[in-house]
Parts: structure tokens; C-alpha cells; sequence
């Protein structure tokens, strides 16, 4: 009589070409085959679903077949690592850089971290933001002086690829058909639900500044040195407007 | 987290319940009718915040919740993933459900997660691991789980204990207290060749805190023989309604809970099976 562990159940459930552990049975005793591949679809199924459901652009832009085949590849060479299925494909853009048939979308990377980093910032934690009359209430010098956190559920990514102008195509309704060119993207959540937006040039610097702890006035001075004609005021009532900016607190880490 | 402090618990009534999806928020606000409690997968509400968490803190300011945890993988041949234990224990903290309950599954191997319900051989080895993880969850917890029977498609030439005398074993030595699936139950018997009801009639129904009713799909094996597959992506079939009617005239009322996972339906259809199970335990109470 064999006894079957959990390490060879696992290895079969991912590996279709392998056979079924000896000591499983049918209820004629005979050994079990179609009543094991039930255990093997409930998983790449659910994998499958969860994949759908994490990148509903990739899929688009993929295809629902393409989509299918390069899902299924992706699930049973990187099934999840944790019971989190939230954050299930943290992977897939390194997998998709790799993954020969894709190429000619050298963009869909970046398009799937968008995605990525929409789902953690819909489950971040929530925090209070800076006020959006800041600028109404704050003396300038006093401005210049203080530091601000991201929110919790704020994201960046920059890409040499038009990435938020591709997701936008890809949304209902579609957005204008997208011009050349690299792109910066921040997600925020100004209550529940993340949304993309599109950088103006040097936004991405001031941004990255505040991140690492830089004063307000500082943060700007890093940014107009390399991007001169940077419109601070654009870029400012964006991060307001999305509740992006929280305000400093020394005694967090 | 929204708030630090701990939600006053409604106690749980041996009504209908449903399995929380956040299509169907806004019609329970509207309208719960039969629906007098939620079950939620915990694994869901382990982000640290968003729409998630502030719904079921919501929500659970008016109804009895029951935290169901599908991830655990109390079933596991090797220690239990004491970070996902920690998580679990901060949830329960924060929301102090009514309810908490677990499978008698395994999904995790090693660094893999498989995302579904694995069986295990029933065992003296498969049992001392299952108490033992049993136990080092409600100590951690600090409340008494519930412990759900599995819908099995095939058998381990290994086991040399019944499952209901491996699940009566376990609740003796940990004190758990049982989720009796009746759905499962069935989809087992069938896929076992064995009588549902004669399961119904040695299982330890005093132990049970809370049933479970679902649907599912029907298949054959190779050789022809019936082989259902739990889905909870449908109705509940009669003959699964006969069967809890059967179990709950001889266990009590319980709390019964309509679990729909897959191919939601709308809320209406999703309480006129409440109201069927309402039906059915007016009949016993």
C-alpha cells in the first residue's frame, strides 16, 4: 500500500503530463484518474480566475486565448507563496519580460505593474490626508519648510512606454489612441477606489523627493533643477485633489 | 486598520446566513430579509485597508458575522504558517465575529499555496497533526474554531479511520466544535458510494456550531460512476435540501448558511434560498 504525501500530491496537481500518486482510489478500488484531474482543475482554475480577475488590461491586450495559454504557463511555474491570493502575480511582469510570444508588446510589463500596484493600493491601509485648502492656510515660508508622507495607497511607476495613455485605451469607455513616448503614472486613492493619473514632466522627481523625506521647498528645487519648466502648480493640485500627501509625523519609521 | 478597538458582538441565531460577496452590499443595506447573518472569507479582509475592511466594519455593526478561513491549511503535513496564523489572529481581534471556522483540508506545501481544499488520508498520524494544529490555532486565536468536513472525489488506500470518527476524535482532544457541510456531506456519499444519511446518523451532531448548504456540478468518473463536484456556483439541489431537513430534525435549528461563491447570482435569487432554509428550521425549532 502506498502512502501518498503532500509533496507528491502538489508536484501532480502542477505537473499535467505527470501521473496520478499510487494509493488514490475510486470507489470500484480501481486506481483513481479523472477523480484526481477534479483536484487538478479546481486549482488551475482557480489560478486561472485569479489571474483574470488581477489583470483585466493584460487580458485585453492579450486576448482572452493568448491570455489563457500564457496564464496557465505563468500559474504552473509560479503558483502562489502565500494564502494572499490579493497579491497573487506579483510575478508576471518579470515572467512577461522573459516570455518570447509577448515581445512585440515590449509595453505589457509595465501594463501589468500598473495593475499590481492598483490592487495594493485598493487594500493599503487608509490615512488622513493634508488638507486641500493647504496652500489657502499655510504661509509660504512656513510651506517650503515642511515635509509630507505619501499616502499609504499612492504608487509611481515610470515607463518608457505610454502606459497610462495604453490603459486608458483599454478602459470602458476607451481613451484616445495612444501617442509615443514614455510616461509616468501615480495611482492614488482618494477614497476607495485607485486610479491612474498621468504625470506632468518633473512631477515624478517631486514626488520621488517628498518619498525620501525632502522639505516642500527642497522637494521643488530638486525638481526645477532638472526640469526647469516644471508647473508646480499643476503638479500640486493633483497630489491635493487625490488626497495624496499625508501630513509628516517624525515618529513614524 | 479603521479603528483600534473591537466591534460589539451580535450573538449568532440559528437562522439564515449568507456568504458575504460586496456585489450584493448595497442590497443588504436595501433589504436583508431571511438573511439575519454573514459569513466572510478571512483571507479577503488581510489588507491592511480600503473598501474591504470599512464594508465589513459596516456591516458588522448590524449583523452576526462568521469568519471563515479558507488559507490556513490546518491539514498540512509541516507546521502551520505561523505569519498567516498571526493575521488571522489580528482579524479576529479586530472584528470579533461570532463565528470562526477552518477546513479539514490542506493548501499549502512547503512555499506553495494551491488555493483550494486538499484532502488528506484519515490516520492516526494525519489525526495527532490535525489536533495538534487545532490546538496551536485556538490557543493562538484565543477562541474556539469551528472545523468544516471536506467534499472528497476519491479515497487513500491508507486511511484506517472513518471520517466521522477521525472528526468526533478530533473535537475530543481539542475541544473544536464542528461546521457540518451538508453539501458535502453529499457530494462525499455519492462520490463514495456510501448512504448520506447514515453519515448524518453517526456524526456527532452535537458539536455542530454552524451547517453549510451550497451547490454543486454533476460529472461522471472513467468507469461511469457519479461524480459531483462541490462548486458553490449554483442552487441547492433537493436532495441536499432533504438531507439538511433530515440532519437539522434530529440535530436542531442551527445557524445554516447559503454559500455562493462562484457565478453570483443576483441578491433575490441568493435569499429565496435563505428563505427556503428558514422555511426548514421553522419546521424544527
Amino acid at each position: 500500500m502506498s502512502n501518498v504525501g503532500q509533496l507528491e500530491f502538489s508536484e501532480a496537481i502542477l505537473d499535467p503530463t505527470s501521473e496520478v500518486p499510487m494509493g488514490l482510489s475510486n470507489p470500484d478500488g480501481r486506481p483513481a484518474q479523472k477523480r484526481f484531474d477534479v483536484y487538478r482543475n479546481n486549482v488551475i482554475l482557480s489560478l486561472l480566475d485569479a489571474m483574470a480577475t488581477g489583470f483585466p488590461v493584460v487580458k485585453k491586450l492579450l486576448g482572452d486565448d493568448f491570455f489563457r495559454a500564457m496564464t496557465l504557463e505563468f500559474v504552473r511555474a509560479n503558483p502562489p507563496s502565500s494564502p494572499l491570493m490579493m497579491h497573487f502575480g506579483t510575478a508576471l511582469p518579470n515572467f512577461l519580460e522573459g516570455f518570447e510570444p509577448a515581445q512585440k508588446l515590449g509595453f505589457l510589463p509595465d501594463i501589468a505593474r500598473i495593475e499590481i500596484a492598483m490592487r495594493e493600493s485598493y487594500h493599503a491601509a487608509d490615512a488622513e490626508p493634508v488638507s486641500g485648502d493647504l496652500l489657502q492656510t499655510t504661509p509660504p515660508d512656513q510651506l517650503m519648510e515642511m515635509q509630507f508622507k505619501l499616502a499609504p495607497s499612492v504608487r509611481m511607476l515610470r515607463s518608457r512606454w505610454p502606459i497610462y495613455s495604453i490603459w486608458l485605451a483599454n478602459q470602458e469607455p476607451a481613451g484616445p489612441t495612444p501617442e509615443p513616448g514614455g510616461q509616468a503614472v501615480l495611482i492614488t486613492r482618494p477614497e476607495f477606489d485607485p486610479w491612474p493619473n498621468l504625470l506632468p514632466a518633473g512631477a515624478a522627481t517631486l514626488v520621488m523627493a517628498i518619498e525620501n523625506g525632502a522639505t516642500f521647498g527642497n522637494a521643488i528645487e530638486q525638481t526645477t533643477e532638472k526640469v526647469p519648466h516644471f508647473d508646480l502648480s499643476q503638479t500640486l493640485a493633483l497630489l491635493l485633489q487625490a488626497k495624496a500627501l499625508c501630513p509628516f509625523k517624525k515618529e513614524t519609521p | 486598520m479603521l479603528d483600534a478597538s473591537a466591534p460589539q458582538q451580535h450573538p449568532m441565531p440559528n437562522a439564515p446566513g449568507v456568504g458575504y460577496k460586496p456585489q450584493h452590499f448595497q442590497d443588504i443595506l436595501a433589504d436583508a430579509g431571511p438573511v439575519k447573518w454573514l459569513e466572510v472569507h478571512a483571507e479577503n479582509y488581510m489588507g491592511q485597508g480600503g473598501r474591504p475592511l470599512a464594508q465589513l466594519r459596516h456591516l458588522a455593526e448590524t449583523f452576526p458575522i462568521s469568519c471563515h478561513g479558507v488559507g490556513l491549511s490546518i491539514g498540512s503535513e509541516g507546521d502551520l504558517d505561523a505569519d498567516h496564523l498571526a493575521r488571522l489572529k489580528h482579524l479576529v481581534d479586530w472584528l470579533n465575529p461570532a463565528l470562526f471556522s477552518e477546513h479539514l483540508a490542506w493548501s499549502s506545501h512547503n512555499s506553495h499555496f494551491l488555493n483550494d481544499l486538499l484532502p488528506l488520508p484519515y490516520t492516526e498520524e494525519t489525526l495527532a497533526t490535525v489536533a495538534r494544529h487545532i490546538d496551536q490555532v485556538q490557543e493562538t486565536v484565543g477562541r474556539q474554531m469551528l472545523l468544516e468536513n471536506p467534499s472528497t472525489y476519491l479515497a487513500f488506500d491508507q486511511s484506517d479511520i472513518s471520517e466521522i470518527d477521525f472528526l468526533a476524535e478530533v473535537t475530543r482532544r481539542t475541544g473544536c466544535g464542528l461546521l457540518l457541510d451538508v453539501n458535502n456531506v453529499f457530494v462525499s456519499a455519492i462520490n463514495q458510494q456510501t448512504d448520506p444519511r447514515a453519515y448524518i446518523d453517526a456524526y456527532p451532531l452535537a458539536s455542530v456550531g454552524e451547517i453549510h448548504l451550497g451547490g454543486h456540478d454533476a460529472d461522471h468518473d472513467e468507469a461511469g460512476a457519479p461524480l459531483l463536484i462541490d462548486s458553490h456556483g449554483a442552487e441547492i439541489v433537493d436532495p441536499v435540501w432533504a438531507l439538511y431537513a433530515y440532519t437539522i430534525a434530529k440535530s436542531g435549528p442551527r445557524p445554516t448558511l447559503i454559500e455562493w461563491d462562484n457565478n453570483l447570482p443576483d441578491w433575490s435569487t441568493l435569499a429565496a434560498e435563505a428563505t427556503r432554509a428558514k422555511t426548514a428550521l421553522a419546521e424544527v425549532a
